[in-house]
């Protein structure tokens, strides 16, 4: 899906690029031209040429440190046959982020909480990995991974587009992902993707968070996940319109910059549908959760 | 490679000892005693080899890529006039090779794989020759990859053939770089990872509630409105800092007390090289005045600071008229203030003086970017402000149109100025005369004389985030050749449209920066574009062939901050 836009992308750069190098040596010609005049310059009525507004009055028309005459040996000494030079700008890079792996202590009960990213890929174009989940009392309970392809549109904007997989809830749901994800200011993160899954739910999740430097260590993350759906569906606590966000703060401290232990509170709650889905089986609806974890980046 | 530990305290100590130095012939420099720093190699015949090396630097063992076996590599001396021929092997597992900065020279013999020549092969050899038409201070180093920063760079010192209108009882090379103990690699991937990982200085809550006290909050907040607009932060002055970095002065860590020795009375000549892979550095004596008489090699009317900021792959030559006291610190911070480099001035082994903190870290400013009077715009969306119409806006910079809507250039400057007089950040009113681009005035006068028949202009920019960097938003892969036709006179103006500064680099051709009015001020290899700035200079397309031009930043030059220049008949 990101052919169409990058085809036409890398088109007009070559185009460009093209453009600007025959113009460069369309120029390059006419001052080439213009020296060959400049040679004959004494017997010629000044008026006749066209100067393009050169100082004649100071400038000499000849390099003072008079130029070499080209031998042939010069020529095979300046254009040896070879490739070209190498850089790594077109070099592929990776990165994993484990933005939380934690324990996370309820009233009624504790889980374990992962959600984490990665990419590889080059500057416009990279693989995005997402996984979250959770298990409780041993049993995962929610399970996902997202594979989506992330076309950077700007500086800081990217159209990121693929599937998810749900493994659970139940029997698990396979989607279709769309979404943007980008830096709307300094140290804030968003992503909205919108999903188009099996027996037509819909869903959209929002997530961002927001870095705050008590310290160029000691890190404060507020973050927020919301989730909504098209139509409900009890089996998988999903209820049409907003069924639930998590709201977070964590405070860790970078030991180093890949490996980061924190502490935190997660506030994670249902609504409408959802919410009365869950209240029919006795769950709670809400929930003040205590978080343990390290953040990790590799 | 841990199995040799007498070759790593050698290593760690080389500067002391001389078991490398003389292969060839010793030939003392008309007004100067021998310099000291002591692996050094003289002659018109060299032979050196690029190899592993283990070294300890920062209490680790690790291993660098060494020339000969040292690091930094011998300084190599040479004879204005002389034809030099260097045998270069290559002991490595992979390719490399050595480019020689700032020397004139066929295409051929300098040392770029893929542009001059094919590289040097594992096993295998080259056999550099050339002709030295300058004289001055340079220095050499691999252009393969990363191995420059792992350690394959040295000096170079061309005595004249006329000698120098300067007395002088010592003479001394002051190389300056940057050592890390993660290998090269890893801080290259590190950088695309997370481009700020080794600033370890960025802005606070707790700077917030100090500036919301002295600045008051309205200008607080609609300050930081504008950075986080910009998504960047203030505090980007170098990649990477000490966080990693270990600064070196002639190989020697700072508590390795590089030293120089004088004797009262003495004028000593100091050959400052910046030889690292990304770090500026700020140098200074404190107590003694410096007075500069070279800038990249190439003699300059003499002027006396307190201090000099030297770029990248820069060299400047100060004469020191030493003092009274035992012992003067050599001192060169790094631009972001992270670290520094530090020797001694002594009259005898063993001495050091107060070695001064440094200074405090500077903040950059919307108008350190150029975006001067019209701060309150930088709160605005630049990838917008490219779609204006800019004609509407007298003075307002114009920009190439592959940066606009291009996702890897985060930034565009407003109103750049050549800024040749401004000390640049951190240096301002710091009580020390700071030499600027604007002292830098040739002691010759143009030697070509033409006035420029064409001009480039070409923009620094780049992502600071996603870690890449170009000229007019196009990396070096995707770029065609900038085409010069052999015996033109061109003008090139480069316009920073980024928050660094970079120094760039052209081989094979001189760079004869401009003052603001476009006349011809100073012949240099090097030219720092601080962010900010727009800088002219002239270029005479005197040398066939292709070469290259390029941020010398290492790894801002491997993230595609590089074109190949062609110089056709």
């Amino acid at each position: 899906m990101n052919e169409p836009i990058l085809r036409p992308l890398l088109g007009g750069f070559a185009l460009l690029a093209l453009l600007a190098s025959e113009e460069a040596r369309a120029e390059a010609m006419d001052h080439a031209a213009m020296g060959h005049g400049a040679m004959n310059h004494q017997g010629m009525p000044a008026q006749n040429m066209n100067h393009q507004g050169m100082n004649h009055g100071m400038m000499p028309q000849t390099p003072r440190t008079p130029l070499r005459p080209i031998t042939d040996a010069d020529r095979q000494a300046a254009f040896p046959p070879l490739p070209g030079h190498q850089v790594h700008d077109r070099q592929s890079n990776w990165a994993v982020i484990v933005e939380q792996l934690e324990y996370q202590n309820f009233d009624s009960s504790s889980a374990l909480n992962w959600n984490a990213n990665a990419w590889i890929g080059g500057d416009i174009d990279r693989l995005w990995l997402r996984t979250e989940g959770e298990r409780e009392q041993g049993v995962t309970h929610k399970a996902e991974l997202q594979a989506l392809w992330g076309h950077a549109i700007s500086p800081w904007w990217e159209l990121v587009g693929g599937l998810r997989q749900d493994f659970k809830p139940a029997s698990g749901q396979t989607w279709a992902a769309f979404g943007i994800q980008g830096t709307p200011l300094y140290g804030l993160e968003l992503e909205a993707t919108l999903y188009a899954g099996e027996r037509q739910q819909t869903a959209l999740r929002l997530e961002s968070s927001y870095a705050i430097l008590l310290s160029n260590r000691w890190i404060l993350e507020p973050s927020l996940e919301a989730n909504f759906y098209g139509r409900n569906d009890a089996t998988r606590d999903q209820g049409s319109g907003l069924a639930d966000s998590e709201i977070g703060l964590r405070l860790r401290y970078e030991i180093t910059r890949g490996f980061a232990p924190y502490l935190g509170i997660s506030f994670n709650r249902a609504y409408g549908n959802n919410a009365e889905q869950i209240r029919d089986e006795h769950g709670d609806i809400g929930q003040t959760r205590l978080v343990a974890g390290v953040r990790l980046r590799f | 490679m841990l199995r040799h530990p007498t070759r790593r305290t050698f290593v760690k100590g080389f500067a002391a000892g001389s078991a490398l130095a003389g292969l060839g012939l010793w030939r003392l420099p008309a007004f100067a005693a021998p310099a000291v720093f002591s692996n050094e190699l003289s002659g018109q015949h060299f032979e050196l080899f690029i190899g592993q090396t283990p070294v300890n630097i920062t209490g680790r063992s690790r291993t660098a890529l060494t020339i000969n076996n040292s690091l930094p590599g011998p300084t190599l001396r040479w004879r204005q006039g002389d034809t030099v021929t260097l045998r270069v092997r290559n002991r490595l597992g992979e390719p490399t090779s050595l480019h020689w900065h700032g020397i004139i020279l066929p295409a051929n013999m300098d040392g770029v794989p893929g542009l001059s020549f094919a590289g040097i092969e594992p096993g295998g050899e080259y056999l550099y020759r050339f002709t030295l038409e300058q004289s001055g201070t340079y220095w050499y180093h691999s252009h393969s990859g990363l191995q420059e920063q792992a350690g394959v760079y040295g000096a170079i010192v061309i005595e004249p053939k006329v000698p120098e209108p300067h007395r002088y009882q010592r003479d001394y090379v002051l190389l300056l770089s940057d050592w890390s103990d993660q290998a090269p690699g890893e801080l290259m991937a590190t950088l695309k990872k997370q481009s700020d990982a080794f600033n370890y200085h960025k802005r606070t809550v707790g700077d917030f509630i100090d500036d919301v006290a002295s600045n008051g909050w309205q200008q607080t907040v609609t300050e930081r409105k504008a950075w986080a607009a910009m998504r960047m932060s203030p505090t980007d002055l170098a990649d990477i800092s000490a966080a990693t970095y270990t600064y070196l002065l002639n190989g020697q860590p700072p508590d390795g007390n590089f030293t120089c020795l004088f004797e009262p009375g003495d004028t000593v000549r100091l050959r400052l090289i910046n030889g690292s892979a990304m770090s500026y550095f700020d140098f200074r004596i404190p107590g003694l005045k410096l007075t500069v008489i070279a800038a990249d090699g190439q003699p300059v009317q003499p002027v006396e600071v307190d201090e000099l900021r030297i770029a990248v792959a820069e060299t400047y030559d100060v004469l020191v008229r030493v003092g009274d006291l035992p012992a003067y610190t050599l001192y060169a911070q790094s631009m972001d203030r992270s670290g520094y480099a530090r020797g001694t001035l002594a009259r005898r082994n063993g001495l050091s003086a107060e070695v001064p903190e440094p200074d405090p870290r500077p903040i950059l400013s919307m108008a350190d970017m150029g975006h001067g009077a019209m701060a309150d715009m930088g709160a605005m969306d630049h990838s917008q402000m490219a779609g204006m119409d800019h004609s509407m806006m007298a003075g307002m910079q114009q920009h190439p149109a592959s940066e606009s809507g291009n996702p890897l250039v985060d930034m565009q400057t407003m109103s750049p100025k050549p800024n040749l007089a401004d000390p640049g950040i951190g240096l301002r009113n710091n009580g020390r005369r700071v030499l600027t681009y604007a002292d830098l005035k040739s002691t010759f006068a143009d030697p070509d004389g033409r006035e420029p028949s064409r001009e480039i202009e070409l923009h620094l920019t780049g992502h600071m985030e996603r870690f890449a960097w170009s000229f007019n938003g196009i990396k070096f892969s995707d770029a065609e050749p900038l085409r010069l036709t052999y015996g033109e006179r061109l003008r090139i103006t480069l316009v920073n449209d980024t928050m660094m500064a970079h120094p760039i680099h052209l081989h094979g051709l001189w760079s004869d920066l401009e003052d603001e009015h476009g006349r011809f001020q100073v012949r240099k290899h090097t030219l720092d574009i601080p962010p900010g700035s727009r800088r002219s200079y002239r270029v005479s397309a005197d040398a066939l062939g292709r070469w290259a031009y390029h941020c010398h930043l290492l790894y801002h030059m491997e993230m595609g901050m590089f074109r190949e220049v062609r110089v056709d008949e």
